[in-house]
């Protein structure tokens, strides 16, 4: 069976909370571990947390977008924002790598994400925004199938 | 949720007690509260007790590397206790232990920072 939702917010940080709990609530319903559903809280708050002060600059009159399917035990993620994009995605990627060492980031994000998903995909173009679509095969339902 | 954080000084060291949720929204409080604290106080050494963190994320590293930076100024040391396994795996990932020694708890992390209990 499939299960779909969709959600959009504004870019401020009092919402990284909001859409973590968000997420967690609707995986919720299929069961994963409790360290699934810690992964999966962390992700979230790291890719709108990156939409937030990388795509939006901090400008709080923008949107965040996640949507998130269920199919078969596997969870579906993807985190949108229409802000200013990455240019170089391979450099954004690697551990430690970060555009504002001035605010005191570690250049984590995406390594974390990378650690807690089984497939992550950025597809970002400069000027128009940027997509993370994750996805994570939650164990419960991995035994039962098998 | 949300954080709530206290600060306590015993001798050289500054204690900091996280509780909650650690986030990019708590973190900008965190880090100028813990700032201004180190740079009021004669302290040297930062204990990081973790015990009640339930989450925490990269903006929660970034606040603990940017400390760990001016303990070093000082010349001191940065401990953490009592942390969870889930933000254990963060600092993990992120070769955080490799500048910040790892204690199972407060007392015992306060001893090796020479403090009298
Ligand atoms: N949604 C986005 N829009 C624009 N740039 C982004 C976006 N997400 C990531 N980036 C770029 O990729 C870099 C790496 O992101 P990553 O999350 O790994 O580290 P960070 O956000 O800089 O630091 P940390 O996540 O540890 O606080 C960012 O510094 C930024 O330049
Ligand atoms: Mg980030």
């Amino acid at each position: 069976m499939k299960n779909e939702m969709a959600v959009a917010f504004s870019s401020i940080s009092e919402n990284e909370s909001f859409a973590r709990v968000t997420v967690a609530a609707f995986v919720s319903q299929v069961d994963p571990t409790m360290d699934e559903l810690t992964e999966i809280k962390t992700v979230v708050s790291e890719a709108v947390t990156n939409s937030i002060i990388h795509g939006y600059n901090n400008e709080p009159h923008h949107q965040v977008y996640i949507t998130c399917t269920l199919i078969d035990g596997e969870v579906e993620l993807t985190i949108k924002d229409e802000g200013i994009g990455i240019n170089d995605i391979n450099e954004a990627r690697q551990p430690l790598y970060t555009s504002k060492p001035e605010l005191e980031r570690s250049g984590m994000g995406f390594t974390i994400i990378e650690n807690f998903m089984d497939t992550v995909e950025v597809i970002s173009n400069p000027g128009k925004g940027t997509t993370v679509h994750m996805t994570k095969q939650l164990t419960n339902t991995k035994t039962v199938c098998s | 949720m949300g954080l709530s954080s206290t600060f306590a000084i015993k001798e050289e060291v500054l204690i900091v007690r996280l509780s909650g949720e650690l986030d990019h929204h708590e973190a900008e409080q965190l880090r100028n509260e813990w700032k201004e604290i180190m740079y009021k106080n004669d302290v040297k050494h930062v204990l990081l007790n973790l015990e009640a963190m339930t989450f925490m994320d990269s903006s929660g590293l970034g606040v603990v590397l940017g400390r760990y930076k001016e303990v070093l100024q000082l010349g001191g040391e940065m401990v953490v206790c009592s942390i969870s396994p889930p933000v254990k795996r963060l600092f993990e990932m992120s070769g955080l232990f490799k500048i910040v020694r790892l204690e199972e708890n407060e007392e015992f992390a306060l001893e090796t920072l020479g403090v009298a209990s």
